[in-house]
């Protein structure tokens, strides 16, 4: 499905990205783990054609991105709050990427009504700006919209950062739905190593633009990123 | 304290983006600056001379002070579209130990400092060095001299208090308006002679310097109030938790009948409806139906026929020039969402075209009755919408793609230059110069029928070969992508 060759990305001569070869099958859900300036946001940002790869490309259905927009109606993310339309209603919102996607009003009111649980009541029918709600209500708002239009790639950075508890765990519940019953290909980020050895089946880690670690979700696995994070730190501090 | 305040407000300045990217825009400013310094150096050197030619049976001194009036009423509407109440990001100051009085004075005092308050010391300090030259008694020139920097003070206070009702108000003109309007009309319509008030509260206050006081005491008053007002706004909730408005919205349906550029369509009107950016400049189009009215009742650009091709341009393409020079800036702020989802570039580019289309017809449209001036103002405004619509729309496109400067939409929009790079001054000399010179070359060698036709030919030609102009701008901006998306995530 998303085939990564010789991806990488400098920046004035600092290497943030350099990924050899990397296959995610259809329908996998996929977590990236690491470090702030890990690459993680750049890895998403490439796979989304907002930055150019300095060398090799990222394949996507068989749509090289950075050659063609083909990806585009079979894609849909949420990277950060410069994703939302501040001066529009989550609705109001809703329906314009709706549009976008070939939805119409009905679509994506049925849709929406579906995650009734999730908003909590704060985002729909508030008759608020999305600039005027809470980081987290926003964040709903974005999750949501990034799930308009049946796309079968969903792209993530750190949903789960900003959201209180419960919001958590019924988000963990959808992107498992989406994977496992949908046959969606789900990449999530995030800091968080439980939520995301229970949502993903394969696990990543990058560091310093590199993977070092590709581990295939089983019980153990958390065990086993809680002792390479956790002897990082060591390291870091005996080096001090 | 004060000195890690200024350290702070030092770094902030020199290290912000703004001040990097935009040495043009700094230069400008300066020389703005300096031009201004230089006209009120001149009033001030010579004011006593001119006012002594002009009123030969009058004591200048006198004059000048009734004229103060007018003075104060003119600096006060400057610096209201001008001056900004200085801002210091205070949010991560109010958990530190610092006692919040100590906030609130250094931002008021360096509002002191501001520009707006020395430009009127070249004027003040050379008319009172006159005066004193001139065999006025020391005591007197030196009492009016500190009277008017104090009132220099007051005004600039006094503006930051109606600068804070209007922020409240819906209508942000409104208080500003009312205070200078009513001031205004009780000496015009003589219900209140303000000029000779104002003028022998001068005049009494040099002759008894004592009477320093009051003026003193204004300030002092000014202040405190102002102290008051930012004390209690100096507290997290206030400026954490933003005003939330109530969602206004409207019927948009009638833009279906674009088609597919439907949803850029809706999604452009509720960005002009919703931000005070783009509010204000959706009242230019007032301006723009109502700017022929600054030429056409004098005869003198009547007979100037060229000149009705650049307000006919100005005039109908005013919304389109305001608008299109920003274009894609005012979509800056979700830029990366734009360009991730499901959308044809070309169906973003033509959306902002149609607005443009629409808001120059409609300009055109208002703007008939200028036939009262003369049938011939009615032919060159028409050659002129066709121009706009045919030519200027697709310039303007194009040069959109030189856009690299983020726009917040929430700030105001009178002398904002965010967003403001040298595209934007440049891009003038083709959408209103270029044909102004043809239609002035060719009405002055031809004759006026054939510089009508020559616009409206051009007009035609441009909206002939708009879809293949659409294609090539539309490249223009896919080759780009990166640059401003990169450039749109920068904050300024």
């Amino acid at each position: 499905m998303i085939y990564t060759k010789d991806l990488s990305k400098t920046y004035n001569g600092t290497t943030v990205l350099n990924i050899e070869e990397l296959t995610i099958p259809k329908g996998q859900s996929f977590g990236l783990v690491g470090n702030n300036g890990a690459g993680k946001t750049t890895y998403f940002s490439l796979l989304l054609d907002l930055i150019k790869p300095t060398t090799g490309n990222i394949t996507s259905n068989e749509v090289v991105v950075d050659q063609s927009e083909d990806w585009k109606p079979f894609t849909s993310s949420f990277i950060d709050e410069s994703f939302l339309i501040g001066y529009l209603t989550p609705e109001e919102y809703f329906y314009f990427i709706g549009e976008l996607r070939g939805q119409n009003k009905a679509d994506v009111d049925s849709l929406t009504a579906q995650f009734e649980d999730f908003f909590n009541g704060e985002i729909i029918g508030k008759k608020k700006y999305l600039r005027d709600l809470s980081k987290g209500n926003q964040k709903k708002a974005g999750i949501v919209a990034a799930l308009i239009g049946n796309p079968e790639v969903i792209i993530l950075d750190e949903p789960f950062a900003n959201l209180d508890p419960t919001t958590q765990i019924r988000l963990k519940q959808i992107i498992k739905d989406l994977a496992e019953k949908q046959g969606v290909t789900v990449l999530v980020s995030s800091h968080d190593l439980m939520h995301v050895t229970d949502v993903c089946e394969r696990i990543v880690v990058l560091e310093k633009g590199n993977v070092v670690k590709d581990l295939e979700t089983n019980p153990a696995t958390l065990k086993e990123l809680e002792a390479h994070f956790g002897s990082n730190a060591v390291v870091s501090q005996e080096e001090e | 304290m004060i000195k890690h305040f200024l350290n702070l407000e030092w770094k902030q300045y020199f290290r912000s983006s703004y001040w990097q990217k935009n040495m043009a825009i700094n230069i400008f400013m300066v020389f703005f600056a300096l031009y201004f310094i230089g006209v009120f150096l001149f009033i001030g050197a010579f004011l006593f001379k001119i006012v002594g030619k002009l009123v030969p049976d009058q004591d200048p001194f006198k004059v000048v002070n009734y004229y103060l009036f007018y003075w104060i009423i003119g600096d006060l509407l400057m610096r209201f579209f001008l001056q900004k109440l200085p801002v210091m990001s205070v949010k991560p100051l109010l958990t530190l130990p610092i006692k919040r009085s100590t906030v609130v004075n250094f931002v008021l005092g360096k509002s002191a400092l501001s520009f707006f308050n020395f430009l009127p010391l070249f004027a003040i300090i050379p008319f009172s060095i006159s005066l004193f030259l001139n065999g006025y008694e020391t005591s007197t020139v030196l009492t009016w001299l500190i009277t008017m920097i104090i009132t220099v003070l007051i005004i600039n206070f006094l503006n930051f208090i109606i600068e804070a009702f209007s922020a409240e108000s819906e209508l942000s003109m409104l208080p500003i308006l009312t205070v200078v309007g009513v001031l205004f009309s009780l000496n015009y319509f003589e219900i209140l002679p303000m000029t000779t008030l104002v003028g022998s509260a001068y005049l009494a206050v040099s002759n008894n310097p004592i009477l320093i006081l009051v003026p003193i005491l204004i300030l002092a008053a000014c202040y405190t109030y102002n102290y008051k007002l930012l004390r209690s706004k100096l507290f997290l909730d206030s400026s954490l938790k933003s005003k939330v408005t109530e969602v206004n919205a409207a019927d948009l349906s009638w833009t279906e009948r674009f088609g597919d550029v439907a949803p850029f369509m809706k999604l452009d009107l509720k960005l002009i409806w919703r931000n005070k950016r783009t509010k204000s400049m959706a009242f230019l189009l007032l301006i723009g139906v109502l700017y022929g009215l600054f030429f056409y009742p004098q005869p003198m650009y009547r007979e100037m026929t060229f000149m009705y091709a650049f307000i006919g341009i100005f005039s109908t393409g005013f919304f389109l020039i305001n608008f299109g020079q920003f274009i894609p800036a005012w979509d800056s702020g979700y830029y990366k969402l734009l360009m991730s989802q499901n959308i044809k570039y070309e169906q973003y580019l033509r959306s902002k075209f149609i607005l443009m289309v629409i808001s120059v017809v409609l300009l055109f449209v208002l703007g008939i009755p200028y036939v009262y001036f003369g049938y011939k103002i009615l032919i060159a405004h028409f050659a002129a919408a066709i121009y706009n619509i045919g030519v200027n729309t697709h310039v303007i496109l194009w040069g959109g793609s030189f856009n690299r400067k983020k726009i917040e939409l929430d700030k105001k929009a009178a002398f904002n230059y965010q967003g403001t790079g040298a595209v934007q001054w440049l891009i003038g000399i083709p959408l209103m110069l270029v044909p102004m010179a043809m239609f002035g070359l060719v009405n002055w060698l031809v004759g006026f029928a054939a510089a009508v036709a020559l616009l409206i030919v051009l007009g035609l030609v441009g909206i002939i070969f708009h879809k293949k102009l659409m294609k090539a701008i539309t490249q223009k901006y896919l080759d780009s992508k990166y640059k401003m998306i990169n450039a749109f995530s920068q904050d300024n």
